[in-house]
């Protein structure tokens, strides 16, 4: 009894300072987001204080939150759509007709994500501008699904590599042509990958920040430009920077913790199985 | 109804050929047990006739039609997986109507066909179940009666019972034989078990290193394999095998000296052969008595009693090993030295190349 408890004790350790590490700047800035300029920049912190939701109200009248918000949702759902569609046949491509090229070809795609996005951000600047694209909700669509495409595609791949092969050949055996097979085979059973793979595609998807930051001004901004619009040249205003940033992160927190369980079946779908 | 017909396939995976140019033609309501030991290519030859791996070389013909470039589905057959391959999201009504599905069979007829193929399996009950929810043997019988309900020109079998506890698949052995008898469909049958395709098949055909060692029925194996691999994997436990030298080869008879000098005549004559040849002398454990005038000598190291008959593993003076068969309650133990009569019109010969010599 004793040695389960000792050997405990050091994972038990270890996984509360690493969560609280995570978790506390996390939640400086919501204690931040009530105090007022000035006691957001006191030192030593002040730990007790009077909340204050001035800080609300000002970012709330100065730029309208919800148009940003909207922005947010189509973007991240969109660009998780998009690259599903093109992920889910690539995906079942790779995991079961290999070829010789088939490894060398997943890490390729997942080498552009070695590629700082900043590298490309003149030719797609200039190919978005060409197009149009510029400040649009669908040309942010375009590029966020791209950058996470490489990661979906992966995950999708292990997730269907876990799918014997045997209960695919039964259903062709069946009749069922390669739409039906993925349709009414391939696709239930991968599910709880599936969504795993959607809700980190999401999650990615919302907290990109770069591509929105240069791609867009008003009309398509997301909610990480909102935030960033706040950081500007005369100064930086801590309080109302961490209440920009609550209300940025809160719908995304709350998405994630309500899909938690699910994101944690998926990811370990298969293991279990 | 149908029959399946092998032209010179061959299967390459590669540079590397794993299917060596088959023949085969099996016939309508013909059961053919296809067995040999892992990684002989069978499962590959059944999965190029179910149309699952593509035919590298030669025809597969059913019903005398090409089916080179016919999908799966479209060659009329079903297939029972060794893994059962059940699709786990379904029930099992679900599981076995799938197939009806996709062709657009309206649902009552499915349901009708469904419950025609439970009740010949007696698995009515299991229809609103899960695969997850059964167990190894009911999981079989879903397998079996997803291929059934499709009414396919022939069953492709691969390794269905290699799951199976040992008392199920001698039950299921006989269900698969009754079955076969009540749909009067041809039945190609892939296993390792050299005892099922015995019990089960009518032609048995045996593979080694992607080529057909031999095709014929149970008895015509067991009495004349072809072979020294045939010989080896047909029976239970396996022929013994002893080194000989031909002394001399006349027409009535072929005298060998085996071990230690002693010499054995074969009634018949054998064609191409010829005094000093090395040959293998074949002789199943049945065909080994203990009598006090036989002719080896050897040590009794182990004794396997199955009840009805026990079986003696013994040393012979040179070193070879010898496995007799002997009555149940004979009074011998292990260390001691009987001697062995081999019965003589019951041994095969085998050349240098593994041929047997008739």
């Amino acid at each position: 009894m004793k040695t389960t408890w000792r050997s405990r004790l050091m994972p038990t350790l270890a996984g509360w300072t690493v969560a609280l590490a995570m978790f506390f700047p996390i939640f400086w800035m919501f204690l931040t987001g009530f105090k007022t300029e000035i006691t957001a920049v006191a030192t030593p912190p002040a730990a007790i204080f009077r909340p204050t939701l001035e800080n609300y109200s000002a970012v709330l009248q100065r730029a309208d939150y919800v148009q940003f918000a909207i922005n947010s949702v189509v973007v991240a759902l969109g660009s998780t759509l998009v690259a599903l569609m093109l992920a889910v046949p690539a995906a079942y491509s790779m995991a079961f007709f290999p070829t010789r090229r088939t490894r060398d070809i997943l890490l390729w795609m997942l080498s552009t994500k070695m590629l700082p996005a900043v590298g490309v951000l003149v030719p797609i600047y200039l190919l978005w501008r060409n197009f149009g694209l510029l400040d649009t909700r669908v040309g942010l669509v375009l590029i966020d699904s791209i950058s996470v495409l490489p990661i979906v595609v992966w995950m999708l791949f292990s997730f269907f590599r876990e799918v014997p092969s045997q209960i695919l050949e039964a259903s062709r055996m069946d009749g069922a042509t390669q739409g039906q097979e993925l349709m009414h085979v391939l696709l239930p059973l991968s599910m709880p990958g599936i969504a795993a793979t959607a809700l980190l595609s999401i999650i990615l998807c919302w907290n990109e920040a770069f591509w929105s930051l240069n791609l867009t001004t008003v009309k398509a901004a997301t909610l990480t430009a909102f935030t960033a619009s706040f950081s500007n040249p005369e100064g930086l205003f801590w309080a109302k920077l961490s209440a920009a940033s609550t209300l940025a992160i809160a719908p995304i927190l709350v998405f994630g913790w309500i899909s938690q369980r699910q994101l944690v079946r998926g990811l370990s779908f298969g293991a279990v199985k | 109804m149908a029959t399946v017909e092998l032209k010179n396939v061959r299967k390459r995976f590669g540079p590397q050929e794993v299917i060596h140019g088959v023949d085969l033609a099996i016939a309508d309501r013909e059961f053919v047990a296809i067995v040999g030991p892992s990684g002989c290519g069978k499962s590959t030859l059944l999965r190029m006739i179910a149309g699952l791996e593509e035919i590298t070389e030669g025809e597969v013909l059913i019903d005398g039609l090409p089916v080179r470039d016919v999908p799966p589905a479209r060659r009329g057959l079903a297939m029972v997986f060794q893994s059962y391959a059940l699709y786990p999201h379904m029930t099992v009504a679900e599981n076995m109507s799938f197939s009806l599905r996709l062709a657009g069979v309206p649902k009552q007829e499915r349901d009708q066909k469904v419950r025609a193929v439970a009740a010949i399996l007696e698995m009515e009950p299991l229809l609103d179940r899960r695969p997850r929810a059964l167990s190894g043997g009911q999981l079989q019988r879903v397998a079996i009666g997803r291929a059934m309900v499709r009414q396919p020109k022939a069953f492709l079998l691969d390794e269905p019972l290699s799951n199976l506890d040992a008392a199920l698949q001698a039950q299921m052995r006989l269900e698969l034989v009754r079955l076969h008898r009540d749909l009067e469909t041809t039945m190609i049958y892939v296993t390792h078990d050299q005892v099922e395709a015995m019990t089960m098949a009518d032609r048995i055909v045996v593979m080694n290193e992607g080529k057909v060692e031999q095709a014929g029925s149970p008895m015509e194996l067991y009495q004349k394999p072809a072979t020294l691999f045939a010989a080896g994997f047909i029976g239970a436990p396996k022929m013994n095998f002893l080194d000989a030298r031909v002394l001399d080869a006349s027409d009535a008879q072929l005298a060998l000296t085996v071990v230690n000098g002693v010499t054995v005549e074969i009634p018949g004559r054998r064609e191409a052969i010829a005094p000093g040849d090395r040959v293998k002398l074949g002789v199943r454990p049945e065909h080994v008595s203990i009598e006090e005038s036989g002719e080896l000598h050897g040590e009794i190291k182990v004794l396997e009693h199955l009840g009805p008959r026990t079986y003696l593993h013994a040393q012979l003076d040179d070193g070879t090993r010898l496995v007799v068969q002997a009555a149940g309650d004979t009074g011998i133990r292990e260390g001691d030295r009987p001697a062995f009569r081999i019965r003589a019109d019951a041994c095969h010969v085998f050349d240098a190349f593994g041929r047997r010599l008739t």
